[in-house]
């Protein structure tokens, strides 16, 4: 890439098992003790119970992250287009599918089929709010977060005024481990919106970095598949200028300025 | 929006490999559909399978890569010169330059089917477990290393929209200034979880499928792949141009469409806007038209209530069967075979029009000079896209 693109950062939404929000996350940074009884689940308030009973981890945890975002940036969730990624989508969900078809295959679960889809938070997100903008759902990989970056990013330059950015991961579970990693439950999301006057904090996407990848904190998300976002978020708490993500090819060089 | 031109197709169906194939087959009224003989998946159902695909070979680079869906990208890619335009385009732009974006809604999980029906102890046997293609993102992977494109590179996966969608992915990297081409495309195969899922949800019929047709009573299941090359500064002849996309989600329900067809509507106006037309514009509309009750009545709805009944709009699934994530860039390839050709091809297998279908719902196939066409892909969780294309 050799087009600088930017925009400020609105809203931070997060969850992780023991960290369930952006201050929590922002104040381990600082040194500060880790919040104690934090949930062991998400529990996204935008759900109806038995919605939340059913619906795989991996939506919870998306869901969470998202509505705290908008929350933080006082925007209302069903006015945002908003862009899903996801390295694995819901593991549990693949695993089960997987194992009924090689033992029952006409016992499939129509409910565990329609969670399947690589776009199911983003099915939820869309109807638990009344959101009728677009929703995308990607993956690419170790470069997932960076492509969904890139993606928001490229959205306001087409004209939105402002994006929503969810990305999660789960658990890899049963055979699966054996060719996919992730560990834990891992949920970050961004509200980006067009740079103006009075940004607190504004992102860049710079270009293919040359330097090495920002290693992501080692005592939070560990081993999820979405850690990268966590490189990310660690900056932004810690005042630092700049991170390069993994994006699939040479590193997605990231600006920040704190304002 | 700037219009984005497309200086290469092609598609691979039931119909047969390349665009050939497909031009004849509609023509005709020939179908692919054919009684499910997907091995070891013995449901009573249609299914418009790929002839040959388990004979592909693909080349020695790239044999950690062996899956149905990616032996299926593979014969795509060798039809209409289509490897030889993308890799030029790479040469010509430089192969950072160059985005990859495709659409996929199951990917190669029937690979990961047979690792789970063949584990040993627990684990995958050691064949599959060393396969590229347990990963929803694989499809794009193996695009970008059989093309040498280096540029930003991701799988959309929104179910059925997804081969849609990479158009308006591609022309946002391309306007951003991020790539200055674009390879997009679709890809999906037969495998145990769309057959034995879709009959979960009692959307599978034991015939081939009658799109719009007041007995339709189902869809049948297909697969395809297939690709466009998108360019913002074109050095070779223009074959088409995407002139408008239209995104837009339902809200209501993650398998069921809006009943009032509110974000089917909303992604056919907005791809209108985009492209500066007005309904009465468009020559000939591809249709989602899966052939479920449901499905078929809201998007007839949504199209009566927006284009005049001049309009042709058709479903092929009839020809090809229903090809999921593939299933916008095979509508895309029909969409731009009437372009080119003034061939608008009916809908297959109905007869009887269901009373939901305004006038605009055509069984039979037409010819016409058109200048614009349009198609539409719905896909589960209510996410739904719309793509103009115009002629050069």
């Amino acid at each position: 890439m050799t087009t600088t693109l930017t925009a400020a950062i609105e809203g931070i939404g997060l969850w992780a098992p023991g960290v369930p929000s952006w201050e929590a996350f922002a104040g381990l940074r600082r040194g500060e003790p880790a919040p104690e009884g934090a949930p062991t689940r998400p529990a996204p308030a935008l759900l109806p119970p038995n919605e939340r009973r059913r619906a795989p981890d991996t939506v919870l945890v998306a869901l969470q992250a998202a509505q705290a975002a908008c929350e933080a940036a006082g925007r209302e969730p069903a006015a945002l287009p908003s862009v899903f990624a996801s390295t694995y989508g819901d593991l549990a969900i693949t695993d089960n599918v997987c194992a009924t078809l090689a033992r029952a295959p006409t016992e499939v679960s129509p409910t565990r089929f329609h969670n399947s889809v690589h776009n199911a938070a983003a099915g939820y997100w869309t109807i638990g709010t009344g959101a009728m903008e677009p929703a995308t759902a990607i993956s690419a990989g170790p470069g997932t977060f960076a492509m969904g970056l890139v993606e928001a990013l490229a959205q306001l330059e087409a004209g939105a005024d402002a994006v929503l950015l969810v990305a999660y991961d789960g658990p890899a579970t049963g055979p699966l481990r054996d060719v996919l990693h992730s560990d834990g439950l891992l949920g970050v999301a961004l509200v980006l919106v067009k740079p103006g006057a009075n940004d607190r904090l504004r992102i860049a996407l710079e270009g293919s970095g040359s330097g090495s990848l920002t290693a992501p904190p080692a005592d939070i998300g560990h081993g999820n598949a979405m850690a990268t976002a966590l490189a990310l978020l660690e900056a932004i708490a810690t005042g630092t200028t700049g991170v390069t993500l993994e994006d699939g090819s040479h590193g997605l060089r990231i600006g920040l300025a704190h304002g | 929006m700037a219009p984005v031109a497309i200086t290469a197709f092609t598609a691979t169906t039931a119909l047969g490999p390349g665009l050939h194939a497909q031009y004849q087959a509609l023509g005709q009224r020939r179908t692919g559909l054919r009684p499910n003989d997907l091995p070891g998946r013995p449901l009573e159902c249609w299914i418009g399978r790929v002839e040959g695909v388990e004979g592909v070979e693909l080349p020695a680079e790239l044999d950690g890569w062996q899956s149905r869906n990616h032996r299926l990208a593979w014969l795509g890619l060798q039809q209409d010169g289509f490897l030889e335009a993308a890799r030029a385009a790479v040469a010509r732009h430089g192969a950072a330059r160059v985005a990859v974006v495709i659409g996929t809604s199951t990917s190669s999980i029937g690979e990961t089917e047979d690792a789970y029906a063949r584990q040993e102890d627990g684990h995958f046997p050691a064949d599959l477990a060393r396969l590229h293609v347990h990963r929803p993102d694989s499809a794009s992977g193996f695009v970008r290393l059989a093309t040498g494109a280096t540029g930003p590179t991701l799988t959309v996966a929104t179910a059925c929209s997804s081969s849609a969608k990479v158009f308006a992915h591609a022309a946002r990297l391309l306007q951003a200034g991020l790539a200055d081409a674009a390879i997009v495309g679709g890809v999906d195969t037969l495998c145990g979880s769309v057959l034995y899922g879709f009959n979960a949800l009692q959307l599978v019929s034991a015939n081939p499928c009658r799109p719009f047709d007041a007995a339709r009573d189902g869809l049948s299941l297909g697969e395809g792949a297939g690709f466009a090359l998108l360019e913002r500064e074109p050095a070779t002849p223009v074959r088409a141009w995407l002139a408008g996309y239209g995104e837009s989600s339902d809200a209501y329900h993650m398998s069921s469409p809006h009943p009032e067809g509110l974000g089917a509507r909303r992604a056919m106006e907005d791809a209108l806007a985009r492209a500066g037309l007005s309904a009465d514009a468009i020559g000939y509309l591809s249709l989602h038209g899966t052939s479920t009750p449901a499905n078929d009545t809201v998007e007839a709805g949504a199209v009566a209530a927006l284009f005049p009944a001049g309009l042709h709009a058709s479903s092929t699934k009839g020809w090809t069967g229903h090809t999921l994530g593939a299933a916008g860039i095979v509508e895309t390839a029909f969409a731009l075979l009437a372009l080119e050709h003034g061939l608008l091809p009916g809908t297959l297998n109905s007869h009887v029009p269901d009373p939901a279908c305004g006038p605009q719902i055509r069984f039979e196939n037409a010819r016409a000079d058109i200048a614009h066409a349009m198609n539409n892909a719905f896909g589960f969780g209510g996410n739904n896209c719309s793509l103009v294309f115009s002629r050069p």
